[in-house]
């Protein structure tokens, strides 16, 4: 099991790591979403299915489209785009940044004595139990999930329509 | 093409044992048939794994139902080119090939010759990564949908508990390879089929996953076991419990299999690879094997949505009858699958291709209210299954009246403005 | 350093990638990407919690939670797009760092 986590483990952030360094846009967009099957890797080790799918639907069957259609509506000539000064400072500081709250996490979690249940199969839920949450004490939130969808799609389309006098293009 | 199907059972039988894992083995209802026909698959499956040590056991019973979902499959893609190609001139009063064999059965292998053999060009400017990875990706999300689909009483490779879920995750991942393949070809063309695709695919993915919701809402499980199994049972004896035989279900039906044919370019969805249509589409660059291995990602995608309709609307490996129920299930399986290939390729052979925005106005204006509505009467059906006596006629009416209704109106909307047809011959 | 801590490390380690990717890079496209990649890590923290609960909690929230995630991660992707293409039929490019037209 320790073996099977490290591979995930090690795809997840691996694939995030030249996701987030490459030059090509495309090639960053691609990545990441060998970041996110990763994810779903992990989810499905963790005894998750239903979430793992989901995932996969949604983030890799939906979120990449949109990403890579923003990518090619957006681009000039080539994705690639040449390196300021100004931009390697902040990158600089930016790293500088990230460790730091990567040691602050790393010691909270080392020091906090957290006790386990590793042998536990029954972790999985069934979908039966996962839908009647979900129809249950859960309807709430389901709603305004759906709310909050409709409301995003449809101010999506107004950003993203032209203006009425022609003085935006469409892309 | 008639010594297809006793290959194919036996092909499928020897990948039922393979499927089914002795430790996940589920115990089916009684009134199956206990012969030995149906046991079979099983009993050679023991029979392999029984030369192995125990600790391997699981790793030869999966190795064996990949090897066997490949080979059937595999198989079956290379007759449906043959029989295409058949049915396609016969239907045009033409023989078809018939050069290669006793009735062209040798084709499909002179076609895998000629695609091994080609010449395997990449353009210079093209990034070559991707342009590998696109058909190969295409193919393997593909197969990944075959594994939850139960062939047989006995024949699961994967009894997930999600499975319908995990069938549609992966046919969404097929989306992200047919755009590698129109990026990484370096072509403002293929760039721009693509994206004629990729908005075909997501179009016609809202349909598709819609009309599977009321499936799962009245079989109350995303398994595809339990979606089987909730369609058991006869009544009278000879009239089966399938969900193609409800109106809802029958809608459904329709609608899924409209979505099927855009979801695996399929004709009259077929723009994207047209030759006449932007070249090739995102397909122009290749060449050799890696186009070959585009239509087998479509053929395996055709057969694992023709697949997945026969186990949601069709009673997957149940038999119409009562008494009929001695010829064995994969059997069963096999013939209803081969009946939906066939109606696709007789879907090719007589419907004119569909331009982009009759494809896309066919998606969002008429099949996605249909399939919301379907739904509203599917949780109709649910709720009135307690009328007894004359009620039942009623209910029937209301349902029927639904699904006939809106979709006379909708048809209406959508053909307004359009001159009467009128017929010419030659 | 058991499996629960290892897992938390490991998405420590995926928000501050994530946070380093939406802080140094100047596309837009990529700022998004940092964003996806902090949702994720989140999201992994969750999982990784519900799976090592003790027994007698409720199962499914840990779960739960996770989906409404991914539905609202979603939605904020398809108002990023929209975001993404006013901002290039302003400025004709998609440099975060020349949107400066409200500053000071």
């Amino acid at each position: 099991m320790n073996l099977s986590f490290a591979l995930i483990a090690f795809l997840i952030l691996a694939s995030a790591v030249l996701a987030a360094t490459r030059r090509d846009l495309i090639h960053s967009a691609l990545l990441l979403v060998g970041n996110w099957l990763g994810v779903a890797f992990f989810y499905l080790w963790a005894g998750a299915e239903f979430v793992a799918f989901a995932q996969a639907l949604v983030y890799v069957g939906a979120i990449s489209m949109v990403v890579l259609f923003a990518v090619l509506l957006t681009r000039r000539t080539r994705t690639e785009l040449p390196l300021l000064v100004a931009t390697r400072d902040r990158v600089v500081s930016a790293v500088l940044g990230g460790l730091a709250v990567f040691g602050v996490l790393a010691v909270a979690v080392l020091r906090t004595p957290l006790d386990i249940n590793p042998a536990k199969p029954a972790a999985s839920v069934s979908m039966l139990s996962l839908g009647q949450q979900l129809m249950g004490p859960h309807a709430a939130a389901v709603l305004i999930v759906g709310v909050l969808l409709t409301v995003s799609l449809l101010g999506a389309v107004v950003l993203a329509s032209s203006d009425a006098d022609g003085k935006g293009e469409a892309p | 093409m008639i010594a297809v199907t006793p290959i194919l059972s036996v092909a499928t039988s020897v990948s039922e044992w393979m499927f089914e894992r002795a430790t996940h083995s589920l115990t089916l209802v009684a009134t199956g048939n206990d012969r030995f026909l149906e046991r079979f698959p099983l009993l050679l499956r023991d029979w392999i794994t029984g030369h192995l040590p125990e600790s391997l056991g699981w790793l030869a019973v999966s190795l064996l139902a990949i090897v066997v979902i490949l080979a059937a499959f595999g198989l079956l893609f290379a007759y449906l080119t043959l029989a295409e190609r058949k049915i396609l001139g016969r239907i045009q009063n033409r023989p078809g090939p018939n050069r290669t064999g006793w009735f062209g059965l040798l084709q499909p292998f002179a076609d895998g010759i000629k695609a091994v053999t080609k010449e395997d060009v990449v353009p210079r400017e093209a990034d070559a990564v991707l342009h590998f990875l696109a058909p190969v990706l295409l193919v393997a999300m593909s197969l990944l949908g075959l594994a939850v689909i139960p062939f047989g009483r006995h024949l699961l490779a994967a009894n997930l508990e999600a499975g319908v879920l995990y069938f549609f995750a992966a046919g969404a991942a097929t989306e992200l390879a047919v755009f590698m393949a129109g990026w990484a070809s370096h072509n403002k063309y293929s760039l721009l089929a693509a994206m004629r695709a990729l908005a075909q695919l997501i179009s016609y993915e809202l349909p598709l996953l819609l009309s599977v919701v009321p499936v799962v809402m009245l079989a109350g499980s995303l398994s595809t076991t339990h979606i089987v199994d909730a369609q058991g049972g006869w009544t009278f004896g000879w009239i089966p419990h399938w969900h193609v035989l409800t109106p809802w279900g029958f809608a459904g039906f329709l609608m899924f299999m409209i979505a099927a044919l855009a979801e695996s370019n399929r004709s009259p969805f077929d723009l994207p690879e047209a030759e006449s249509e932007l070249i090739a589409g995102h397909l122009t660059e290749y060449s050799g094997f890696k186009y070959a291995l585009f239509f087998m990602a479509e053929y395996f995608g055709m057969c694992g949505l023709s697949a997945m309709a026969v186990t949601l609307f069709l009673g997957g490996w149940q038999a119409p009858c009562a008494f009929l129920e001695f010829i064995p299930s994969y059997a069963w399986f096999t013939v209803k699958l081969l009946t939906l290939l066939l109606g696709f390729i007789w879907i090719r052979a007589t419907l004119p291709r569909l331009r982009m925005d009759q494809l896309t106005r066919l998606a969002w204006k008429f099949l996605v209210p249909l399939t919301l509505l379907n739904l509203a009467n599917a949780a109709f059906w649910s709720l009135s299954a307690g009328w007894s006596g004359p009620l039942q006629w009623v209910r029937w009416a209301i349902a029927v009246a639904v699904v006939v209704g809106p979709f006379l109106f909708l048809g209406r909307a959508l053909t307004a403005g359009v001159a009467p047809r009128t017929y010419r011959y030659a | 350093m058991n499996l629960l801590q290892a897992c938390l490390l490991v998405s420590s380690a995926l928000f501050c990638i994530g946070l380093v990717t939406a802080l140094s890079r100047s596309n837009t496209i990529l700022v998004l990407l940092g964003i996806e990649i902090m949702l994720n890590a989140a999201n992994l923290n969750f999982i990784a919690f519900w799976r090592f609960s003790p027994a007698g909690t409720a199962p499914a929230t840990g779960v739960i939670f996770v989906l409404f995630s991914i539905a609202v991660a979603a939605a904020e992707a398809a108002v990023w797009l929209a975001l993404v293409i006013a901002l290039y039929r302003h400025q004709q490019n998609i440099r975060l760092q020349e949107a400066t037209r409200l500053k000071g």
